[in-house]
């Protein structure tokens, strides 16, 4: 089977874009690839596309009427969080399999501001507050706290997480925002669900993200020397564990994900010279450390405490500024955290350069819940 | 419309509702002894058909995990506890954690709670007809 290399990547600077139809965003980012690739929407030989607003609104053929109907195979994919990983995975198969040699995959989304999630159905009484919150601070939050009964992590650590990664965003121009928060400003900001304040959530933005995949073939013959391969392509379910059904297990569905695609890049943890992962709260990044590898279990705490995990550390994460601050847009992230790393490895990323970035990793989770990882590594 | 007769129940594995003696119910899995929530025909655990059998779930249980939730949807009371409680015997639930502070100095992990029914808040579904919850409280 064929090696796959992504050509060109890109995505838009994320923000709030409400005079914009989602296929208009979407079609931006799929131009940007296209460029960043020197290929045009006639070279693409099918179209994966994730969006999860318009799960059934054919998005992926409304952003070819917006750059080009060639009448190609378009996929259109949701699947929560991991909407994007999950189109670029899709993709990535289908050039894996032999079926085509050049696909393009988009990932868009066009947010509300406000909270997500809520529990209950549709019949009866309204659940939230009733039976717990279903909210997805909260849900997270209830992650978190387990992280803090199995290993004492508190507050301050957690709200680390944000510090870092808001920091991060100062150094890229494509995030929602680039704004110092300092400790006190994460810790005594509003409290949403403890222990998430307002800044240890996830910002809701529009945006989109766009990839050109190709076969080993077609990389040799359009030049290698920006190429990024694709060492690892893994999406898991999550698995039975005890209280899944009434507690979403993020670490699980992570964990069975991360074996698989170290096993499949024949690298380890040890390898991963950057991360982009799921911080869609300040809490989750700390339950990533550990089911990624890249710290022992309970070492979490320790690794933000001793900023390994901020950029110039042993293994930068979210130097993009992660959800927390570069943005949400759940079709589009999966995506954007590919192009970010292969920014890197490409050795583009300016500023905010992880340097001598040869391998790196991305990570998200969709809640109900999908988890998918793609390991990448620099080719030239 | 008619009136009334006795409450609902908040979800339908809340059961006796209207009785003095309301209870949640799970679904066991005869083959590997997983409990679930809610009536099930199969194991989503080791897949077993058919083998899923009603219990009684425990009225008393130990706190595993919690939020304090500070900022929900509009008309939502706030502050509350969003807590997760392992029940004794089997079983985890979600739930309001109901008669304590809500700081986190005054929930210790593994406390142990009592599983009390109650109104819903005041709740009325669109027909006007009142609700029986659950609630969880520091055991007595």
């Amino acid at each position: 089977m064929s090696d796959v290399y992504i050509m060109g990547v890109d995505m838009i600077k994320f923000g709030r874009f409400p005079e914009k139809t989602v296929p208009q965003l979407g079609a931006q980012a799929a131009l940007m690839a296209l460029d960043d690739a020197g290929l045009k929407i006639q070279d693409m030989e099918a179209l994966y596309c994730g969006n999860l607003g318009q799960a059934s609104g054919m998005v992926g053929q409304r952003v070819l009427q917006e750059i080009g109907q060639t009448g190609i195979a378009v996929v259109n994919v949701a699947n929560a969080c991991a909407t994007g990983a999950t189109a670029f995975r899709e993709a990535w198969m289908s050039v894996k399999a032999g079926v085509y040699d050049v696909v393009l995959a988009v990932g868009v989304e066009q947010m509300g501001k406000g909270l997500l999630g809520g529990a209950g159905g549709k019949t009866g009484i309204p659940k939230e507050g009733l039976l717990g919150s279903g909210t997805m601070p909260s849900v997270f939050a209830e992650a978190g706290m387990e992280h803090t009964r199995n290993h004492g992590t508190t507050f301050e650590q957690f709200a680390k997480v944000s510090v870092k990664n808001h920091h991060h965003s100062t150094l890229n121009p494509k995030a929602m925002y680039q704004i110092e928060t300092p400790l006190e400003t994460v810790m005594n900001a509003e409290m949403i669900s403890y222990p998430n304040t307002k800044l240890m959530c996830s910002v809701n933005v529009d945006g989109s993200a766009a990839a050109v995949l190709v076969s080993e073939k077609k990389a040799k013959e359009l030049g290698m020397s920006r190429a990024v391969k694709v060492r690892a392509s893994v999406l898991t379910s999550d698995p039975y564990t005890d209280r899944d059904l009434v507690m979403p297990d993020v670490n699980a569905v992570t964990r069975k994900a991360a074996a698989q695609a170290y096993e499949m890049a024949g690298v380890g943890p040890e390898d991963v010279n950057l991360v982009e992962l799921h911080d869609c709260f300040a809490t989750a990044e700390i339950l990533h450390y550990e089911n990624l590898g890249l710290c022992a279990d309970g070492e979490a705490g320790r690794m933000i405490d001793e900023d390994e995990v901020a950029l110039g550390g042993r293994v930068p994460v979210n130097v993009s500024g992660g959800l927390l601050s570069k943005g949400h847009p759940l079709g589009a992230t999966g995506i954007a955290n590919i192009y970010e790393v292969s920014t890197h490895l490409r050795g583009e990323a300016d500023k905010r350069q992880v340097e001598g970035a040869r391998i790196g990793l991305t990570h998200v989770i969709g809640l109900g819940s999908a988890c998918g990882i793609h390991i990448l590594e620099k080719v030239a | 419309m008619s009136e009334q007769s006795a409450p609902l129940p908040v979800v339908p594995h809340l059961k006796g509702a209207g009785t003095d003696d309301p209870y949640l119910e799970g679904h066991k899995c005869s083959d590997c002894g997983s409990i679930f929530l809610g009536v099930r025909e199969n194991c989503s655990n080791c897949g077993a058909r058919g083998k899923m059998e009603a219990i009684r779930l425990s009225n008393k249980g130990k706190l595993y995990s919690y939020s304090i939730v500070h900022r929900s949807f509009p008309g939502i009371e706030v502050p509350y506890v969003s807590a997760i409680v392992d029940l004794d015997g089997g079983g985890t639930v979600k739930g309001n954690l109901i008669n304590v502070e809500p700081k986190p100095e005054s929930i210790p992990f593994d406390m142990p709670v009592d599983v009390v029914f109650d109104d819903a808040l005041g709740r009325k579904d669109g027909d006007g007809n009142s609700y029986i919850s659950y609630f969880f409280q520091p055991a007595a």
